[in-house]
């Protein structure tokens, strides 16, 4: 736009003295603004309890992986998805100190002998707890390497008689508004609920987590116990777990309720199957400014591809 | 009193308003220099740049209501300055998208512009801006002329709806708070314009139930 601007204004016109010490006010207004709004976007996520409680004797694995770099716990406990704590990457970090992990029980029941409900504490002596460095893909595109702890999802099965129906295993999240904030607003259809079916959660590579990077699982990952399922994309691995329920049929998981075509039950890593919105050929490994391929199976194929023999996985996706 | 900075004011004030634009650029040096991206760096950078192509965008179109509500002509000569750090912030949006998520390989980038329609609408919105840039000088004002390039510039409109729309689109069905804000507030600019434009329209004479004139008593030979 061109207005040339004419500056024969006789200088007693323009010394107001109120409005010429305005102009500070005006640009620091302006400063004040762009400022806080620079400051309320930068992501300055913290942890509020710092590193949490080392976890002792801890046995390495066979299956860890041993060529990729873990991610930093300072990413890993900052950045992710737990809805009930708010829908942004950081939300967890900021608000999941409302978690009551103590005391916690589980709840196992459905099609099983004799349903029951263990405590966290008891849990925790079930087996020797491991190391499992996995893989960790997000159904969003961008994945990580973490040193997990935890122990085989079978040793549950010692200690509760699945009965001949029982076909799938349904995970369910705490949902308490009270601690969850979010689980007031109807992000998802609350409780979050996942599952596998049986023999995906026998395999050995699942395994229930009540750990990471050594120590007591932080709050905004799911504690204090959480499953994860390496091959599968991230969400399958629901957290905070309260129930674990035996059932015959296929269940309805939250995500397949907010997305069916978008979220499969099965959700297996697959580079070849894109999300209606985006492609899953290649992620980005947080940390990392450009893309790596994605593997099928996220690298673990040589382990389970053998689960879905003869499976159409794009149907199954 | 209104405050009317003389040309010396002015160019103190540009000056300053130029030091502003340039601090979310200098956030992202500041973050190269201390290789501090937060967990996710390329989300963070194009999330930054995006934001903040939409924040000055805004600001660009608020001089014009800004100016009638306060007579404060002189906001205009600001308006240039904030339209180009727009684009600025806009063309690093759309390098860190064909670098980091595409490598500068040509193929791949115009699949996605094909294939995900909030990569598309970005791109329509980046790629009307260019020419809104192109023209930004006084010499390509006098090239056009006036009406013309007036004409023009009044695209931004369009590629202020462009830019909600992409923003609604590129995030999850959870997290429509962001963008639901930025397009009030383009709906609240444009919607001021559109106020604007009817206001001061010539109001046309109602011709509907006129009678014809009659100039004549009796037919002319």
């Amino acid at each position: 736009m061109l207005i040339r601007h004419t500056p024969a204004i006789a200088s007693t016109d323009i010394t107001d003295p109120q409005v010429y010490a305005g102009r500070r006010d005006f640009i620091r207004t302006l400063a004040l603004g762009l400022g806080a709004a620079s400051l309320g976007l930068a992501h300055g996520a913290e942890t509020r309890e710092g590193r949490g409680r080392p976890l002792a004797n801890l046995r390495s694995s066979p299956f860890s992986t041993l060529d990729d770099k873990p991610t930093p716990y300072q990413s890993m406990t900052t950045y992710g998805n737990f809805y009930e704590f708010g829908p942004d990457k950081d939300s967890p970090a900021k608000n999941a100190h409302r978690l009551r992990t103590s005391p916690w029980t589980l709840t196992v029941d459905g099609e099983v002998k004799s349903p029951k409900t263990f405590a966290i504490e008891d849990i925790l002596k079930w087996a020797p707890l491991e190391e499992r460095i996995y893989r960790m893909r997000c159904v969003e595109g961008w994945s990580a390497v973490v040193p997990w702890v935890g122990f085989p999802f079978s040793e549950l099965l010692k200690r509760v008689e699945p009965t001949g129906n029982a076909k799938y295993v349904e995970f369910w999240s705490l949902a308490d508004p009270e601690q969850m904030p979010y689980v007031r607003i109807p992000l998802l259809d609350w409780p979050y609920v996942e599952a596998l079916r049986l023999d995906e959660a026998r395999h050995p590579l699942s395994i229930l987590a009540v750990g990471m990077y050594g120590e007591v699982m932080p709050k905004q990952n799911g504690a204090p116990i959480r499953l994860v399922v390496p091959w599968k994309y991230g969400f399958k691995g629901a957290k905070s777990i309260v129930r674990i329920r035996f059932v015959e049929k296929q269940p309805n998981t939250a995500w397949m309720k907010a997305g069916p075509d978008e979220y499969g039950f099965y959700s297996n890593v697959n580079p070849d199957v894109p999300h209606k919105r985006w492609s899953q050929a290649s992620e980005r490994r947080l940390g990392e400014f450009l893309k790596r391929k994605t593997l099928p199976f996220n690298g673990y194929a040589d382990q389970v591809a053998s689960l879905y023999a003869g499976m159409d996985l794009r149907k199954n996706f | 009193m209104r405050f009317n900075p003389d040309n010396q004011q002015l160019g103190q004030i540009k000056i300053a308003l130029f030091a502003i634009c340039l601090i979310p650029a200098i956030r992202l040096l500041w973050a190269a220099y201390t290789g501090d991206f937060g967990p996710n760096p390329v989300e963070f950078v194009q999330r930054w740049t995006g934001t903040w192509t939409f924040n000055l965008l805004l600001i660009t179109l608020c001089i014009t209501p800004l100016r009638a509500m306060t007579q404060m002509h002189w906001l205009t000569r600001l308006r240039r300055m904030l339209g180009l750090f727009s684009f600025f912030y806009a063309a690093l949006h759309f390098l860190s998208f064909i670098g980091f998520d595409h490598d500068f390989s040509l193929d791949a980038i115009a699949r996605d512009i094909f294939k995900r329609p909030f990569v598309t609408v970005g791109f329509a919105a980046f790629v009307l801006l260019i020419p809104l840039a192109a023209t930004s000088s006084n010499w390509a004002i006098r090239q056009l002329g006036g009406r013309k390039w007036q004409e023009l510039h009044r695209s931004i409109y369009l590629i202020s709806i462009l830019a909600c729309v992409h923003y609604f689109w590129l995030v999850k069905a959870t997290a429509l708070l962001w963008p639901l804000a930025y397009s009030v507030a383009v709906a609240m600019l444009l919607g001021w314009r559109i106020r604007e434009r009817r206001r001061k329209a010539i109001p046309v004479p109602q011709f509907q139930n006129a009678k014809p004139l009659k100039f004549f008593k009796q037919k002319p030979e």
